[in-house]
């Protein structure tokens, strides 16, 4: 039967791509970037959408929370697989209220007044039928995908707002957001940039290089030289994994001492992130915010004789506190931390912030 | 006219009134005044002075002194009844004062210039009076004398102003024995350097200064080139263990040392020793401690006196240097390792950083005493000295965690205590250390964990820095390179025309970061060190 061929083809897909993330995310970073995670996540809930048996819209959210909870869980650090599920499902949210030709609620979030106004619970289960629910979902989904492709140069644009001529710019590791942000500004104006190689996976290498092809004056400094040279840089640009409901950052490891040293030289830190990054999670959970790599990396089976005694320890991620950045640019321009958690209510439904 | 001592002072050529110094400065064996005759001619001529003032006045010792001809001997008969003003408060003050004072006297001398100025035109020598009389009353000068010290700017921070580095392969060559044309060679900067530090030496592992060396080289002693070649390439690294190398090369140099006829030792031993300095500049810029262990070194060589036979002056000197490597370095650390233990009780997180050796005793004492306590250690590309740290303390069955710095905000919520050590203590309270010890110590004030820096006395230095950049050194830019997965991105960082890659070896370390200093003095506050570097120098 088609439909089953369709659904075993489905599901195929499904597997395929959850093999991939958890094969990508016990290396070096990851192999492909969160843009590319990001895309690929949306395609595939835009197939389940079509390809999957519902009949309303409650129906196809239990369906796509389902699987977005598998997909979570094939790789937890990965938080760009959520953050689409959360917009997909925010979607099929709006599409149904306008279909069901209610005004949208302005303000989503509880508060008081609803609370004494809404009187017994919320309306609807989902459970009307809409004839033209599934084309409206599947074209918001483009337009939603069409938003992604066009994030990195929504925010090169906006490159030489920032950026003066003769200036010295810090990163750290590597970032496409950022790489694609300085080759933008590189056009017009010269400045120099130093790049921190962050051990032990050395990305840095890989953006300094990528950056001095294209004429940039790049540095190659050891991360033990972070603070010794923060005095001459008048600004530090990075990128980040993740962006967190308050406003803080799961950055690759060594970004929280370059933020601080940043902050004692009062060097403004620019976080440049496109809005698919924004996760309503806070970072309070210490166990599971943290991610290891093996210890080979740092101490490699050489000391053989020393590495029985010894605990060597290998984290990927660092948490920088919102209190340390002065700005972010995202692919709808420039922000404070202070207002991200105002982004977020207008990305994700609160319900849904639970997978 | 003769001196008291029957040398020939001068000779007032009545004819054309100038006065014949040149004898002056010779004694009855014609050979050259060493400093003690020197200083003993000067306070002779003051006694002279003190006792005649009456009669001559200060013109005539003036005259003595002078180094430029002066006009005819009429000039005291004029200048004496205009003077009679100035040498009454000479007598005055004189008389007044106990011991010289030398404020006094200088200014005395200013106005007895300024006098003499109105009537005579002879206005340029009156400086070199003012400097004479302080020279020769030094020796009395008080340590609360704040003498305006100009430095020279070292050669090693002028790379860029090619004036600096003429100058430089200009002395070299100087160094050179006379019969054979062997020099100290210059060695030549390697790669592109970063803008910001072009005013400094970037040298490659793979070029040795020894390249450009003929064979035999009696210029330099054979160990110095041994020890010049450890130093270049790594293998003798940290500061203690350079210095102490230093002086055992130095002990073996004075022992093959044989002392030319018609040498003082004292000075011919000084003057041998330059080039070799030199070479040892080139192998590798020195640290603070050789620094001062030079300096030491060269002390006690000028102090040996005349009379003493070679033999018995090289025996003294190699003791003088066995015990300064015993005080300064061996039992300073007893000292310090006392004084830290006591900081570190049980359960204690202790942080270390790098490879300090007084770091690694302080650890193996403080286990030894029964302390429990763990370590972490942290460690940075490129040099990777963390893990010859992490050997010496596992061997002694310390429990240790190993973790690169970029891990460090993930770590330190853990610790208790950071110790550190340090390559010099600065004059205005900042630590000159292995760069990534500020990073180390600003990421554990942000989370409050004190710091502690363990430091010998003899690291201390005069120098004053605010940064990082004004005096560093580059280590190889080669270093950075690095090949994972089979692939190297910066395997060819030299033919890409805008890529530079940055090795510093050491940085500072602001005092606010820092809580607390362990010296073998005892423990002090980081604004302190001035205070210990003026006592060091009253008692020296």
């Amino acid at each position: 039967m088609p439909g089953a061929d369709k659904e075993t083809e489905l599901s195929e897909r499904i597997e395929a791509f959850l093999s991939e993330l958890k094969r990508c995310g016990s290396g070096a970073g990851s192999l492909r970037g969160s843009a590319e995670t990001a895309r690929e996540t949306t395609s595939l809930l835009r197939r389940i959408t079509a390809q999957a048996r519902w009949s309303n819209a409650g129906d196809l959210m239990e369906i796509i929370r389902k699987e977005g909870r598998r997909m979570t869980a094939g790789q937890p650090s990965e938080t760009t697989v959520g953050n689409m599920v959360r917009r997909v499902l925010k979607i099929i949210r709006e599409e149904y209220a306008r279909s069901r030709g209610s005004t949208e609620e302005a303000d989503q979030q509880e508060s008081l007044h609803k609370l004494l106004t809404s009187g017994g619970s919320s309306e609807d289960n989902f459970r009307q039928h809409f004839t033209h629910l599934k084309a409206n979902v599947i074209e918001a989904i483009n337009e939603l995908l069409t938003e992604l492709e066009g994030t990195t140069d929504n925010i090169s644009m906006q490159a030489l707002e920032h950026i003066h001529s003769n200036e010295v710019i810090m990163t750290i590791g590597r970032s496409r957001t950022v790489e694609a942000f300085l080759k933008d500004a590189a056009r017009k104006r010269k400045f120099h940039v130093i790049v921190a190689e962050c051990a032990p996976f050395c990305q840095g290498h890989e953006m300094a290089t990528s950056l001095s092809k294209e004429d940039i004056e790049t540095t190659v400094i050891p991360d033990a030289a972070i603070f010794a040279v923060m005095s001459r840089v008048n600004k530090v640009i990075i990128g980040t994994q993740t962006v967190l409901a308050n406003g803080g950052l799961r950055a690759v490891n060594g970004t929280h001492t370059l933020a601080l040293a940043a902050k004692h030289h009062s060097t403004p830190l620019i976080v440049c992130a496109p809005m698919f990054k924004l996760s309503p999670q806070f970072p309070n959970e210490e166990d599971t915010f943290h991610k290891f790599v093996s210890p080979h990396e740092v101490l490699p089976f050489t000391e053989g004789e020393i590495l029985s005694k010894v605990n060597a320890h290998c984290p990927v991620f660092d948490y920088v506190p919102p209190e340390l950045i002065t700005l972010f640019i995202s692919n709808i321009g420039g922000n404070a931390p202070s207002y991200i958690y105002r982004l977020m209510s207008e990305l994700y439904h609160p319900e849904d912030h639970e997978l | 006219m003769a001196d008291s001592d029957g040398r020939q002072v001068d000779g007032v050529n009545h004819a054309t009134g100038k006065i014949y110094r040149l004898k002056l400065f010779f004694n009855n064996e014609g050979k050259e005044l060493t400093k003690e005759e020197k200083q003993r001619l000067r306070k002779e001529k003051k006694q002279h002075k003190k006792n005649k003032k009456d009669d001559k006045g200060p013109p005539e010792k003036e005259k003595e002194k002078e180094k430029a001809s002066v006009p005819a001997p009429s000039k005291p008969a004029t200048q004496s009844p205009a003077h009679k003003a100035a040498p009454a408060p000479v007598h005055a003050s004189e008389s007044a004062a106990a011991a010289e004072k030398p404020a006094k006297s200088k200014a005395e001398l200013r106005a007895e210039r300024r006098a003499r100025q109105d009537s005579e035109r002879t206005s340029k020598h009156g400086k070199k009076e003012g400097g004479q009389q302080s020279a020769s009353s030094k020796p009395k000068a008080t340590p609360n004398e704040l003498q305006p010290v100009v430095k020279r700017l070292p050669e090693h921070v002028q790379v860029d102003d090619p004036a600096a580095l003429k100058k430089l392969a200009k002395k070299l060559e100087r160094q050179q024995v006379r019969q054979i044309h062997s020099h100290v060679p210059l060695r030549s900067d390697y790669g592109y350097k970063v803008s910001l530090f072009s005013h400094l030496h970037q040298y490659s592992r793979k070029s040795p200064p020894t390249l450009q060396i003929s064979i035999p080289a009696t210029v330099i002693h054979p160990s110095i080139v041994r020890l010049g070649l450890q130093y270049s390439q790594g293998i003798i690294a940290g500061s203690n263990a350079r210095s102490v190398a230093l002086l055992h090369t130095f002990k073996q140099v004075i022992q093959d040392y044989s002392t030319p006829p018609n040498e003082e030792l004292s000075r011919d031993l000084v003057n041998k020793l330059s080039p070799y300095i030199s070479f040892l500049s080139q192998c590798r810029p020195l640290s603070a401690s050789m620094g001062n262990a030079i300096k030491y070194i060269k002390k006690e060589i000028s102090n040996i006196p005349s009379q003493c036979k070679e033999e018995e002056a090289k025996g003294k000197l190699q003791a003088c240097i066995d015990s300064y490597i015993n005080e300064k370095i061996i039992l300073a650390s007893e000292a310090i390792s006392k004084y830290a233990i006591e900081k570190i009780s049980d359960g204690d997180v202790i942080l270390v950083y790098g490879c300090s050796s007084l770091v690694n005793h302080i650890l193996c004492k403080a286990f030894e005493k029964q302390r429990k306590f763990r370590v972490i250690v942290v460690d940075s590309r490129p040099r990777l000295e963390g893990r010859e740290a992490l050997r010496r303390l596992v061997k002694k069955g310390i429990r240790c965690t190993y973790v690169l710095i970029s891990a460090l905000s993930y770590i330190l919520p853990e610790v208790s205590k950071v110790f550190l050590g340090a390559h010099a203590l600065l004059a205005n309270g900042y630590v000159m250390s292995r760069v990534g010890t500020s990073q180390i110590a600003l990421v554990a004030k942000a989370y409050n964990v004190p710091v502690l820096v363990c430091c010998e006395t003899y690291k201390f230095c005069e120098r004053v820095q605010t940064d990082s950049f004004v005096s560093n050194e580059l280590d190889d830019p080669d270093d950075l390179i690095v090949t994972r997965n089979g692939k190297s991105h910066l395997e060819n960082w030299q033919t890409v025309k805008s890529l530079g890659l940055l090795n510093l070896v050491y940085d500072v370390t602001p005092p606010d970061f820092v809580d607390l200093v362990i010296t073998d003095l005892g423990m002090i506050p980081c604004t302190s060190v001035p205070v210990v570097l003026r006592v060091k120098n009253v008692d020296q």
